[in-house]
């Protein structure tokens, strides 16, 4: 007998909901029960029918009017479009993770703090810039005094899909306030940075921090632990700078590389939110299987 | 040169000049100079950290005043010029900096991003401009995009209401022909105005300035003696003195402005404006003037040559805000056998 899987709703047919369907489609415990888009001659939605995948023009509507197609809404549209589906889907009983820096629902970074997001009913995937950085900010933070951190994530353009683009405030503010709430860095700044050099780049990410004598022994095992659990369920992720103490400052850089699902393998920034928000439906999903 | 609109200086040197002094402008410097030069005629003076508002970082450099330090002192001091700030989104956001430096009475905005990403610029331009202030949108390393594909970003930001498009030539690498190439199409092609903004990498911010203005750029922003970013922006009062001398009428007051570039400016300036090495291969290798400081630091710190430094940046082409490149491209330069060898070879050969 077939074993039962949980249905999920993607709403969102851009890079990453593309992109977050090509892996739900692999996974062992989901299922895609709708791929919503509000545009009929969407490619996101148009590639998803070809895909055989049960698809909609009508957005959140269609899981208003069809509540059981799913038992977990990924949002993948924008701050502004989640902040209208959010009440909606509270109301219909949704396990919702949201990938939009909206941040309506609790922050959560899977390395950080799977088990609580586990019990919040709109889960906040921060930023694809939090969910790399946070890690290693809280790695530092549990090793050392951290005065200061700062965060710089560098993404190629044709990563950056018209949402990223227009909602690059909130992921500039959703990221520094992810920083201080689950990283627990106290003062944090985040810096975003759209490159578009051909070929594109593969999205990094460095993490500089303010630390009275540092001991970088430690401070190296921490951020390496930390970026071996991310690569559980992160496969492209990898530190490319150890930690280095220079010019007062420890600097650590990481790049993440795309698993090529939607987008070439440049566009990890995609990779690692759809992987963390994967791996949070998947644990729910677990769950409920269970 | 009757019927033509008097050119608009903004005066950068405040904000670029910031990077010549590693952002460590003091409040008694900023309140002398906008003081000396409130009458002046310059359409706005632009204040803060050399990337914008939100940008003192530990990627970019520190301030020594916080953003809303220097904008108190600054308008405490301009009565008849307009106080104006510039924005790189990404560095600051609307709550964070854009909000307070409104209640401060900052009255002209300058958002800027990258030449090809002008999409993300929309929210501020049009956050601005709802709020009833002047509002610019700024095309940064204006010599990494061809024409065409500048026209079209500039376009989107005229649509976001931006009142005015000025090109930034952060690495002070193009020619004279190349900017009036651009600056007519972008003049022929777009309803607000056009400026440029020079830097003087291989010894052309006078030239390109002058170029730009000829082909009918309205709006130059430049600073006083040059003091700037790497090499150093166009120095505006010898731009002042070229344009009156070639028959222009000017709002700007010539002698006041080189009292107070020669009194004021010069004491603070820590080098003489010769070319440098690293400004000359900075401009040759096409990376922002703003990276010295950071190259110059990493250079001494892996002990290795700030100039294969920019010219490795420059192969890898980054843009205004990826300083931290340059962390690791030093540490690669220090010791090639440390770096994942493959990666790099291959990325050095694409």
């Amino acid at each position: 007998m077939k074993r039962r899987k949980i249905k999920v709703g993607i709403i969102g047919t851009g890079n990453i909901g593309s992109d977050l369907l090509a892996k739900v489609v692999r996974s062992d415990v989901l299922e895609c029960g709708i791929f919503a888009g509000h545009n009929r001659a969407s490619k996101g939605l148009l590639r998803a029918r070809e895909m055989g995948v049960p698809t909609t023009y009508e957005s959140i509507r269609y899981i208003e009017e069809n509540p059981d197609c799913c038992e977990i809404v990924f949002d993948a549209t924008s701050a502004r479009v989640h902040q209208y589906n959010a009440p909606i889907l509270k109301r219909l009983g949704k396990y919702t993770i949201d990938l939009t820096p909206a941040h309506v629902g609790g922050f959560c970074v899977p390395q950080v703090n799977l088990e609580e997001a586990m019990k919040w009913d709109n889960v906040n995937c921060i930023t694809c810039g939090g969910q790399a950085t946070i890690p290693i900010a809280k790695a530092l933070n549990d090793t050392a005094m951290v005065k200061y951190l700062e965060i710089v994530a560098t993404i190629a353009s044709k990563s950056a899909g018209p949402g990223t683009r227009e909602n690059i405030d909130e992921f500039t503010q959703t990221t520094k306030e992810a920083l201080v709430e689950i990283g627990g860095i106290k003062n944090a700044k985040a810096i975003i940075v759209l490159n578009p050099a051909e070929p594109p780049i593969t999205m990094r990410n460095t993490v500089y921090a303010l630390i009275e004598k540092p001991d970088m022994d430690a401070i190296r095992a921490a951020v390496s632990m930390a970026a071996n659990e991310i690569k559980k369920y992160v496969p492209g992720y990898r530190i490319i700078l150890q930690p280095v103490y220079e010019n007062g400052r420890v600097t650590t850089s990481v790049e993440v590389t795309g698993s090529g699902d939607f987008l070439p393998e440049y566009a990890g920034n995609l990779d690692i939110i759809t992987c963390a928000a994967l791996e949070i439906a998947e644990s729910k999903a677990r769950r409920w299987l269970a | 040169m009757a019927g033509i609109s008097r050119i608009r200086f903004f005066d950068a040197t405040l904000r670029d000049g910031s990077h010549a002094v590693k952002h460590q402008l003091s409040k008694e410097l900023i309140a002398s100079y906008c003081e000396a030069m409130d009458d002046a005629g310059m359409y706005t003076i632009i204040v803060g950290h050399g990337n914008g508002l939100g940008a003192s970082s530990l990627q970019v450099g520190v301030s020594a005043l916080s953003d809303s330090e220097m904008l108190k002192t600054a308008r405490e001091h301009l009565n008849r010029t307009r106080l104006g700030v510039y924005m790189i989104p990404g560095f600051g956001t609307i709550r964070d900096n854009l909000d307070p430096a409104l209640e401060m009475g900052v009255e002209l905005f300058k958002i800027g991003c990258h030449c090809t990403e002008a999409n993300v610029t929309r929210q501020h331009i049009e956050y601005i401009s709802s709020a009833g202030k002047e509002v610019y949108g700024v095309l940064m390393n204006c010599h990494m995009a061809s024409v065409d594909r500048l026209l079209e970003e500039a376009q989107k930001m005229q649509s976001y209401g931006a009142h005015g498009i000025i090109l930034m030539d952060s690495a002070g690498s193009s020619t004279p022909q190349m900017v009036k190439k651009l600056v007519s199409t972008l003049v022929d092609h777009l309803y607000v105005l056009v400026g440029f903004h020079p830097h003087n990498n291989m010894g052309l911010a006078v030239a390109n300035a002058y170029a730009a203005v000829q082909e009918g750029a309205r709006i130059i922003d430049g600073t006083m003696r040059g003091f700037g970013a790497g090499a150093g922006n166009v120095q505006l009062e010898a731009l002042s003195a070229l344009l009156l001398k070639e028959g222009y009428e000017l709002n700007q007051n010539l002698y006041q402005m080189m009292d107070v570039s020669e009194q004021i400016v010069k004491p603070i300036m820590p080098e003489d404006r010769a070319l440098s090495d690293v400004s000359i291969i900075s401009g040759m290798a096409g990376v922002f003037s703003s990276f010295k400081t950071q190259v110059l630091a990493a250079a001494a710190e892996f002990h290795v040559d700030p100039r294969d430094i920019f010219k490795e940046l420059g192969r890898r082409k980054v843009v205004g805000g990826q300083e931290d490149m340059v962390v690791m491209v030093a540490e690669q330069l220090a010791h090639p056998v440390n770096a994942d060898t493959e990666s790099y070879l291959l990325e050095s050969l694409t």
